[in-house]
């Protein structure tokens, strides 16, 4: 991964903030960013944590990428009930550590839709105060509901409006899961470049999987590529 | 690949019972099916449908045996303790021949059990879906685009048959995402005179009702429903069949556990060992015929489920033990991995076939 990010440095080299929180709409890519942002981040920062803050979905977590992260020495800050099959909503008191520890660098992994941003309102007064944060909006052209940039930024103030925080820029991560070629990501560049005029937003990186790196290295600017952590145990094939 | 989207099996079924022609849904969230509950709130408005949070399962399908008698396609959707739930109405929509898509994706049980993959309502679902003589037209898919497919078919066997369809999916297959093509190409539509769209004083009112109080007629509507039944096992059975030409040893897999003993399978031969895998794809009317006849062949059947064992006694019934049938099996929200499968067919092929 090292040598990976020399070539394709997190948001393409430019420095990150303290805190950085990724939303977006439902099944845009949010937690494996989330979670392979962290890791970068860990290369050159002494503390750093990811914090998730999904009390909707049950299913695909960070703390499914727990052995990578404690590898890494990334904190993992996530509900006691996360996969344990008690399907309770609930955030851990250690959460407020993204708020009181300057020397700590969080990455936030909000959780789906107006609906998953609900629980951010909590903590964004405090992180809008401090003024040290990127709020970075996942996109995915091939997600049914988000297909038109107008339906993208339609979700996005949804989300802006229950998450009390505004936008600072932009993800694309358009893809088909196993089968995106490096078409689907050069033919979504429009798409992302449609949500970024309607909305003003910067973007700030384009997330691949490795395997396309080759292929769109020189094409598309600030490419980053993901390791795809959390997935379903059938999918892992053990 | 422009066509394709990426979608949560939820979602899929979801888009592909709105672009089947539904536009009725009741259903009350849950674990892990409240996608498609999520969607239906949103997509449901956009297309001058009816979405409808119930205040609780059984009213859920109550109001789909409401719909339904007026003949539009109506669905309800939920996971395992909220199927139980609604298995009063789904002996009422069978008494009343009304036809309907209902989708169990199943969770751990018994009880409220846990949030992850089960596949533990077979029974429930091709055996004792709620009290009196009937059958459910029951679907598996194995993967997202399946839940598009099978949701299409199952709206579509039910009005043809005006029976319920059930697909049967499990919490891997609501929550996996891949990329699906939604286009089913021509829906067919069916005349339904009996259903209860205003006479305009221009006919006899039509009535539906699952309460027959003379046993002569209630017997004869029973003997005619298993009439329709009967032809539902001839015409209808879906399975799909992997490397069984030469095979000498035989996986029995639906939904997600076909997809790990695709992979199991794939090693095993790599092994030297000759198997292969019929998947039931329609769970009833059960595909009896292609596995008797796959037992003159075999040496012996493994049937690799996420229950204690439910499909694995259809396997012995449809092939009427001639070969031996083992079980393999994981449970409670666990799912039998690769090894598990491999471990099974390396068992069966140390007795031979001669247990």
């Amino acid at each position: 991964m090292s040598t990976l990010l020399k070539d394709y440095p997190l948001f393409g080299g430019r420095a990150p903030k303290r805190v950085t929180l990724f939303a977006g709409h439902y099944g845009s890519g949010k937690t494996n960013i989330a979670v392979d942002t962290a890791l970068a981040l860990k290369q050159s920062r002494a503390q750093v944590a990811i914090a998730d803050l999904d009390i909707v979905n049950p299913y695909f977590r960070t703390k499914d990428a727990e052995k990578w992260l404690d590898e890494a020495g990334v904190r993992l800050i996530v509900s006691p009930y996360a996969n344990s099959n008690v399907d309770v909503p609930a955030l851990p008191a250690e959460t407020y550590a993204i708020l009181d520890n300057p020397d700590l660098t969080a990455v936030v992994d909000v959780g789906g839709d107006d609906r998953g941003a609900l629980a951010l309102g909590r903590y964004a007064e405090s992180i809008v105060r401090e003024n040290d944060y990127e709020m970075l909006l996942v996109i995915n052209k091939y997600r049914p509901l988000t297909r038109t940039g107008a339906d993208a930024v339609e979700v996005m103030r949804e989300i802006e409006e229950a998450g009390k925080i505004q936008f600072t820029g932009i993800v694309n991560n358009s893809n088909l899961g196993d089968e995106t070629t490096a078409e689907d990501v050069l033919s979504s560049q429009e798409y992302a470049a449609d949500i970024s005029a309607r909305t003003g937003l910067p973007i700030v990186m384009t997330t691949v999987k490795a395997e396309l790196l080759p292929e769109l290295s020189g094409k598309v600017a600030d490419l980053f590529p993901l390791s795809l952590y959390v997935k379903q145990a059938w999918a892992r094939g053990v | 690949m422009a066509d394709k989207v990426l979608m949560k099996g939820n979602e899929a079924l979801a888009e592909a019972a709105i672009m089947a022609g539904c536009r009725h849904y009741f259903g009350y969230p849950i674990t892990p099916q409240t996608e498609v509950a999520a969607y239906m709130s949103k997509r449901m408005p956009k297309v001058d449908g009816v979405f409808l949070q119930a205040e609780s399962e059984i009213a859920a399908i109550n109001m789909v045996i409401g719909v339904s008698s007026t003949g539009k396609r109506v669905m309800t959707s939920s996971s395992s303790p909220g199927i139980s739930l609604k298995s009063e109405g789904l002996s009422y929509l069978a008494g009343c021949d009304l036809p309907a898509l209902v989708v169990n994706v199943q969770r751990g049980g018994p009880g409220l059990g846990g949030i992850q993959p089960s596949q533990s309502d077979y029974f429930h679902a091709t055996r004792g879906a709620g009290h009196g003589d009937f059958h459910m037209i029951v679907l598996a898919p194995n993967s997202v685009q399946e839940m598009v497919n099978l949701t299409f078919k199952g709206f579509d066997l039910a009005d043809k048959y005006r029976m319920t369809s059930m697909l049967l999916a499990d919490g891997t297959m609501g929550q996996m995402m891949e990329p699906v093509s939604l286009d089913q190409g021509v829906v067919n539509t069916y005349e339904k005179p009996w259903a209860l769209t205003g006479t305009k004083c221009e006919r006899k009112p039509n009535i539906v009702n699952s309460l027959l109080m003379d046993p002569e007629t209630l017997e004869r509507l029973n003997f005619e429903r298993f009439e329709r039944y009967a032809q539902i096992e001839r015409d209808e059975v879906m399975y799909e069949e992997y490397l069984m030409d030469d095979a000498e040893y035989c996986v029995v897999a639906f939904g997600v556990a076909a997809r790990v003993s695709k992979n199991a399978i794939d090693e095993a031969r790599n092994n030297g060992i000759k198997v292969g895998m019929i998947r039931p794809i329609t769970l009833w009317p059960f595909p009896k015929a292609v596995l008797n006849a796959a037992a003159d062949k075999v040496k012996a059947f493994i049937s690799v489920e996420l229950s204690m064992g439910q499909m694995v006694e259809d396997v012995e019934l449809a092939t009427r033990c001639k070969k031996p049938v083992l079980l393999c099996n994981r449970v409670g929200g666990m799912i039998p991995t690769t090894k598990n499968v491999l471990d099974s067919i390396n068992k069966a092929v140390e007795i031979g076939g001669a247990e």
